[in-house]
C-alpha cells in the first residue's frame, strides 16, 4: 500500500550553540545549573532592559554557513516573533525573519548503497531559545526555569528533498557530525542541544503536487526521528487510502507508543507579527571577518572521507569509521603525518585503538599513546624489526601500561626484535628438520604443504622472534636442498 | 532659596555658603508638600535625599564633590533606579522594584546628583496631557485647571513649580518638548542614540530618548553632557563621542547661520495666531541680526502624525508584551490558568489609552495588514528622513513652534485623534532621529507661556542649544 505513495520530508533543526554566554546578554549559557540561576534582568525581560549581540553567535552561524556552502548575508537584521507564553519573558523571541544570515547551501551524505545524496537547505538563521516549562514536578503548578531563555540557537531549515525516514536519519546524523566537527554545538539530542522537527507529507508516486503537510515535533533522538517519520508516513497513507482527509497540523511524537498525536491545528495558529527588532541595529559582516572564520574551520568529515578514499586508497568503510568522530579523525590525521603506510595506520585505528576505546568506554582524547609511537610501531613492523603479532600483542599492551616508556627499551626488555640474520636462524631450521625426518621425506616427495609445519617449529624454537620472511626462505632452501 | 533657581544660581549659593545641599533639599521637600495638589510626584525619596545631601555637603567641604553637587533631580517614572519602584504610572507594574539603575541614572549619580523622587507621567509615556496616569492627572502649576502637557507632565510640573532643580523626561513624539512649552521651561530631546535607553521603560524603541527638563538651556546642556555617550547595554546608543555641550553656549555666535522655517508650519490653520506672530517676530529679529532665514516647503505635515502612530503603536504592542502578570508586576486575582493570567492581568492592569495603542499596534503588524500599514509607514519614515536631511544640506537649523496652542483645560480634548495632533510639530524630530529643543520664549495674552522649537541635524546638539540661546535672548 505504501508503495503507491512517495513521502516528501523537510526537516527543521534547532542547533543550540555552545557559546559561553547567551545570544543577547552576558548570562552564562551552560546546561545543568540549578533552576533560574542564569538569569539577569535582561534574561528576565525586566522593564528597560535591552538586548546586545553576542559576536560568537555570528561567528558560529558563519562557520556553519561556510561548511554548508550557504550564501552569507552581509547586512543582518534581527526580527521579533511575538507570542505569549510563560517561559518567554519578553513576550517575543528575537530571531531573523526575512533576512536569515545563511541562505541556500546543502548537506550531503552517503546513502546505504554508497550513493551520494544531497539535501538542499532553505536557510539558517539566528535566534534565542525560550525557557522551560516544567509540568511534572508539582501537582498543581507549572514551574518555570529561565536558565535556557536567551540561549543562542541556529535554526536550519531544509528543502523538502528527503524521501524516506532513513534519509532523514542520515541527514540528522550528518548535521550532528558537522556541528560537532565545527565545535558549535555538542549535538546532544537527549539534552535538547539538537532538536528536530519534521514536515511530512505523502503524494501518489509520479505526481508533482505536494500533499498536505504535517509537522511532527518532540523527537529526542535520531532513532526517534526515523520512527516518527515512519509512523507518520504510514498514518497518512492509511488516512488517504481509507478515503479520509489530512489536515495541516502539528503532531506530537510519543516515543513510548511510537505514534503521533495532534497538538494544534495550523488554522488556529498564532499570527506572530514579525517585524524588525528596533533594539538591535543591522549587524554588518565584513569580508575580513568571514575570511578569519573560514581560516578557523577544521577539515570537515566529507573532505576527509574524500581524502581517505581517493588519496589514501582506503575503503569507504574504513573512511566512514575514521571520520565518524572529529577527534578520532584528527588522531588519524596526526598519525598519517608520521607514517605513509595509510592502510596500516587505518588498521591500527580501527583495530587495536578502537578496541581499547570501546573496552574502556573512553574517547580518543583519553587514549594514552601518542600517535608518533603508533607510527614507530608501524615502521618497526614494516622494516621487519618486529613481527605484527609482537607489535599488537606485546608492544602495544606494554605501551598502554607505560605510555611514556621508550619503545626501544621495551623491545629489549621483552626481547621482541626479530632475528633476521640467516646464520643465527639456521640452527633452528636444522633442529626442526631433525625433529621430523619422515616429514622431510614426505615434503621432498612432493607434499609441499608441509612447509608450514617446519615454519611453525622454527618460529616456536626462536621464541617467535624469527623474521618469518627470512626463516621461510631458509626452511625452503634447506628442504629443497635434498631433492 | 529661590525655588526656580537654575543650577548655576544654586552653585553660587553653595559657593557663598548661603545654602547647603541639605538646606536646598529641605526647601524642595517643603515645596513638594505644599504643592501636593499638583500630583507631580508619585513618590518622594525624602529621607534618602536628605542623607545624600549630607554626604555631598561633606564632599563639597573636602573639595571632592562631583559636577552636579547641589542639583536636585526628579525622575520620570519610566526610568529605572536600583531598588526603587518604577511603574510608568501603570497599575500593571504594581509593587515592582527595579534591580538596576538606568545608565543615565548611574552617570548622574556619579556626579553627585540628588534624586528626590519619582514623577507622574502618562501611562507608559502615552499621552499629551498627563491625563492617562493610573495615579491621577497632573495639574499645570501655572493654571491648575489646565493640563501640564504630556507625557512628561510630572517632570515639567515639578520643575515649573520649583519642586526640584531639573527633571528627566522621555520624548517619543514630543513628550518633553510639548509639556515644557506648556509650562514655560526648557525641554531637550537629544538625537536618537545620543543617550542610552538602558533602563528606560520602552514605549517605542526606535523613537524613545531620555532628555532633561530644566529652567535654562545651560542646565539642559550640562545634564546632556553627563548623560550622553555610548553604552554597552544599548546597541542603539551611538559610538559617536559626545561633546562638552555647555562650552557651545559661551561660544561666539557672530558666525551667522542659515535657518529654515517650514512654510506649511506657518500656514497651518491649526496654529494659534499669537504663536504664529511671535514666531514671525523672532524671524525678523534674527534677520536683523544677520541670520539668513528662509522659508522651505515641507509638504508632509499631514503624514507625520499618522506615520508616527502606526510605527510607535506597532513597537509598543511588542514592547509591552512583557507585562503579562507572570514574572512580575500586577496579576489578576481571577487568574485560573496561563491564558487567563495574561488576558485578565493585562485587561485589568493597563489603562484605556495603553490598550488602545496596543490594539492599534497589533493590528498594523498583523498578517494581511502589515504591508498596508507598518511597511508603508516605514517607507514614509525613510522619505521624511531624507527630506529632513535635505533641509539640513542647506541650513543649520529649523525653527518652528513647539505646540500649535497653549496648555488646554483638563478634560477639554476627548477625541484621541485630536489629542494625537498635539504632536504635529514635535514628531518630526523623533521620526527622523534628530535633536530638538523647546525653549520658553512666548507669553500668550491668555496668561500662559509657550515655546519655540529648534531642530538641528544629528549630533549637533551643541550648536543647536547655542542657537536656541540666541533665539531666547532676542
Amino acid at each position: 500500500m505504501t508503495d503507491k505513495y512517495e513521502p516528501v520530508i523537510g526537516l527543521e533543526i534547532h542547533i543550540q550553540l555552545s557559546t559561553d554566554s547567551k545570544a543577547y546578554s552576558s548570562d552564562p549559557a551552560s546546561y545543568g545549573a540549578p533552576p533560574n540561576t542564569h538569569v539577569s534582568p535582561i534574561t528576565l525581560g525586566h522593564p528597560g532592559t535591552l538586548p546586545f549581540v553576542n559576536k560568537k553567535v555570528l561567528e558560529f552561524a558563519i562557520k556553519l554557513g561556510l561548511a554548508c556552502g550557504c550564501d552569507l548575508r552581509r547586512e543582518n537584521q534581527y526580527a521579533r516573533k511575538n507570542y505569549f507564553y510563560a517561559d518567554l519573558p519578553k513576550g517575543y523571541q528575537i530571531t531573523q525573519d526575512t533576512t536569515p544570515i545563511c541562505t541556500g547551501g546543502e548537506i550531503s551524505f552517503k546513502t546505504k548503497d554508497g550513493a551520494d545524496h544531497k539535501v538542499r537547505l532553505t536557510r539558517i538563521h539566528m535566534e534565542e531559545d525560550a525557557g522551560k516549562s516544567i509540568h511534572d514536578q508539582d501537582p498543581f503548578n507549572t514551574l518555570i526555569d529561565l536558565n535556557r531563555a536567551g540561549v543562542a540557537l541556529l535554526e536550519m531549515v531544509s528543502e523538502p528533498d528527503i524521501r524516506s525516514s532513513e534519509e532523514a536519519n542520515l541527514f540528522v546524523t550528518e548535521v550532528r557530525k558537522l556541528v560537532r566537527y565545527l565545535e558549535i554545538c555538542d549535538g546532544n539530542m537527549e539534552e535538547g542541544s539538537l532538536r528536530c522537527d519534521a514536515n511530512i507529507s505523502v503524494r501518489p508516486k509520479g505526481t508533482k503536487k505536494f500533499g498536505t503537510k504535517v509537522e511532527v515535533k518532540n523527537m529526542n533522538s535520531i532513532k526517534n526521528v526515523q520512527r516518527a517519520i515512519e509512523y507518520e508516513i504510514k498514518r497518512q497513507v492509511e488516512v488517504l487510502e481509507s478515503g479520509g482527509t489530512l489536515y495541516q497540523e502539528t503532531r506530537n511524537f510519543d516515543a513510548v507508543s511510537g505514534t503521533t498525536t495532534a497538538m494544534r491545528s495550523k488554522e488556529a495558529a498564532n499570527d506572530y507579527r514579525y517585524f524588525p527588532e528596533p533594539d538591535l541595529g543591522p549587524v554588518i559582516i565584513t569580508e575580513s571577518f568571514i575570511e578569519k572564520i573560514r581560516s578557523l574551520i577544521p577539515a570537515l568529515p566529507a573532505e576527509l572521507f574524500k581524502k581517505y578514499t581517493e588519496e589514501f586508497g582506503l575503503s569507504s568503510y574504513d573512511a566512514t569509521v575514521l571520520t565518524e568522530n572529529k577527534d578520532f579523525a584528527l588522531y588519524f590525521e596526526d598519525l598519517t603525518s608520521k607514517t605513509k603506510n595509510f592502510k596500516s595506520a587505518a588498521n591500527w585505528m580501527i583495530g587495536p585503538v578502537k578496541s581499547y576505546l570501546n573496552e574502556n568506554a573512553a574517547v580518543i582524547n583519553e587514549f594514552p599513546i601518542e600517535s608518533s609511537k603508533i607510527a614507530e610501531i608501524i615502521a618497526l613492523i614494516d622494516n621487519n624489526k618486529i613481527s605484527f603479532t609482537a607489535g599488537t600483542k606485546q608492544l602495544f599492551p606494554e605501551l598502554l601500561k607505560n605510555p611514556g616508556k621508550d619503545i626501544n627499551s621495551i623491545l629489549i626488555e621483552l626481547n621482541l626484535i626479530q632475528e633476521s640474520d640467516a646464520n643465527s636462524l639456521k640452527p633452528y631450521v636444522a633442529k626442526a628438520m631433525a625433529m621430523y625426518p619422515d616429514k622431510v621425506i614426505e615434503y621432498r616427495s612432493g607434499k609441499k604443504g608441509l612447509l608450514g609445519l617446519f615454519m611453525g617449529e622454527v618460529m616456536k624454537l626462536s621464541g617467535g622472534k624469527a623474521d618469518p620472511k627470512v626463516a621461510s626462505k631458509l626452511v625452503k632452501e634447506a628442504l629443497d636442498e635434498g631433492i | 532659596m529661590n525655588p526656580k533657581a537654575t543650577f548655576r544660581q544654586i552653585q553660587t549659593q553653595l559657593d557663598s555658603g548661603k545654602e547647603s545641599c541639605t538646606s536646598i533639599v529641605g526647601a524642595y521637600l517643603s515645596r513638594i508638600r505644599e504643592n501636593s495638589h499638583l500630583n507631580a510626584f508619585l513618590e518622594v525619596f525624602e529621607e534618602e535625599a536628605l542623607n545624600k545631601a549630607k554626604e555631598i555637603d561633606i564632599r563639597i567641604r573636602s573639595g571632592k564633590a562631583g559636577r552636579l553637587a547641589g542639583m536636585v533631580l526628579g525622575l520620570k517614572d519610566n526610568i529605572c533606579y536600583k531598588q526603587h519602584k518604577v511603574s510608568a504610572s501603570s497599575k500593571i507594574l504594581e509593587g515592582f522594584e527595579s534591580l538596576y539603575s538606568a545608565t543615565v541614572v548611574e552617570k548622574l549619580l556619579k556626579e553627585d546628583v540628588i534624586i528626590i523622587g519619582r514623577l507622574n507621567c502618562d501611562e507608559f509615556a502615552m499621552g499629551s496631557s498627563n491625563e492617562n496616569s493610573a495615579f491621577g492627572n497632573v495639574k499645570n502649576p501655572i493654571d491648575n485647571e489646565r493640563v501640564p502637557g504630556g507625557s512628561s507632565g510630572g517632570s515639567v510640573a515639578a520643575v515649573a513649580a520649583g519642586l526640584c532643580t531639573a527633571a528627566l523626561g522621555s520624548d517619543t513624539g514630543g513628550s518633553i518638548r510639548q509639556p515644557a512649552s506648556f509650562c514655560g521651561l526648557v525641554g531637550l530631546k537629544p538625537g536618537y542614540g545620543r543617550v542610552s535607553r538602558h533602563g528606560l521603560l520602552a514605549y517605542a524603541s526606535s523613537f524613545d530618548q531620555i532628555g532633561p527638563v530644566a529652567n535654562d538651556i545651560y542646565d539642559a546642556a550640562l545634564l546632556l553632557e553627563i548623560m550622553a555617550g555610548h553604552d554597552d547595554y544599548d546597541s542603539t546608543a551611538s559610538q559617536v563621542a559626545p561633546e562638552l555641550y555647555t562650552t557651545f553656549l559661551e561660544s561666539d555666535s557672530s558666525q551667522k547661520k542659515k535657518v529654515a522655517v517650514i512654510k506649511e508650519c506657518i500656514e497651518d490653520p491649526g496654529l494659534d495666531q499669537e504663536i504664529k506672530n511671535h514666531l514671525l517676530d523672532k524671524i525678523e529679529s534674527l534677520k536683523s541680526k544677520g541670520y539668513i532665514v528662509s522659508e522651505v516647503s515641507f509638504p508632509f505635515l499631514n503624514l507625520m502624525v499618522p506615520t508616527y502612530y502606526v510605527l510607535t503603536t506597532a513597537e509598543a504592542s511588542s514592547n509591552l508584551s512583557r507585562y503579562g502578570g507572570i514574572l512580575y508586576g500586577y496579576r489578576s486575582n481571577k487568574t485560573t490558568d496561563i491564558d487567563s493570567a495574561f488576558r485578565l492581568s493585562r485587561s485589568e492592569g493597563f489603562g484605556k489609552e495603553v490598550k488602545r495603542r496596543i490594539m492599534l499596534g497589533t493590528f498594523v503588524l498583523s498578517a494581511g495588514y502589515y504591508d498596508a500599514y507598518y511597511n508603508k509607514a516605514q517607507k514614509v519614515r525613510r522619505i521624511l528622513k531624507e527630506k529632513t536631511e535635505a533641509i539640513f544640506n542647506d541650513h543649520d537649523f529649523i525653527l518652528l513652534p513647539a505646540t500649535p496652542d497653549t496648555a488646554f483645560k483638563s478634560g477639554a480634548i476627548k477625541d484621541p485623534v485630536t489629542m494625537y495632533l498635539q504632536d504635529i510639530y514635535t514628531v518630526q524630530a523623533n521620526l527622523t532621529g534628530i535633536p530638538a529643543i523647546s525653549i520658553p520664549t512666548g507669553s500668550h495674552s491668555n496668561g500662559l507661556p509657550f515655546g519655540l522649537q529648534v531642530m538641528a541635524s544629528k549630533f549637533n546638539e551643541g550648536p543647536m542649544m547655542a542657537f536656541a540661546e540666541v533665539v531666547q535672548n532676542l
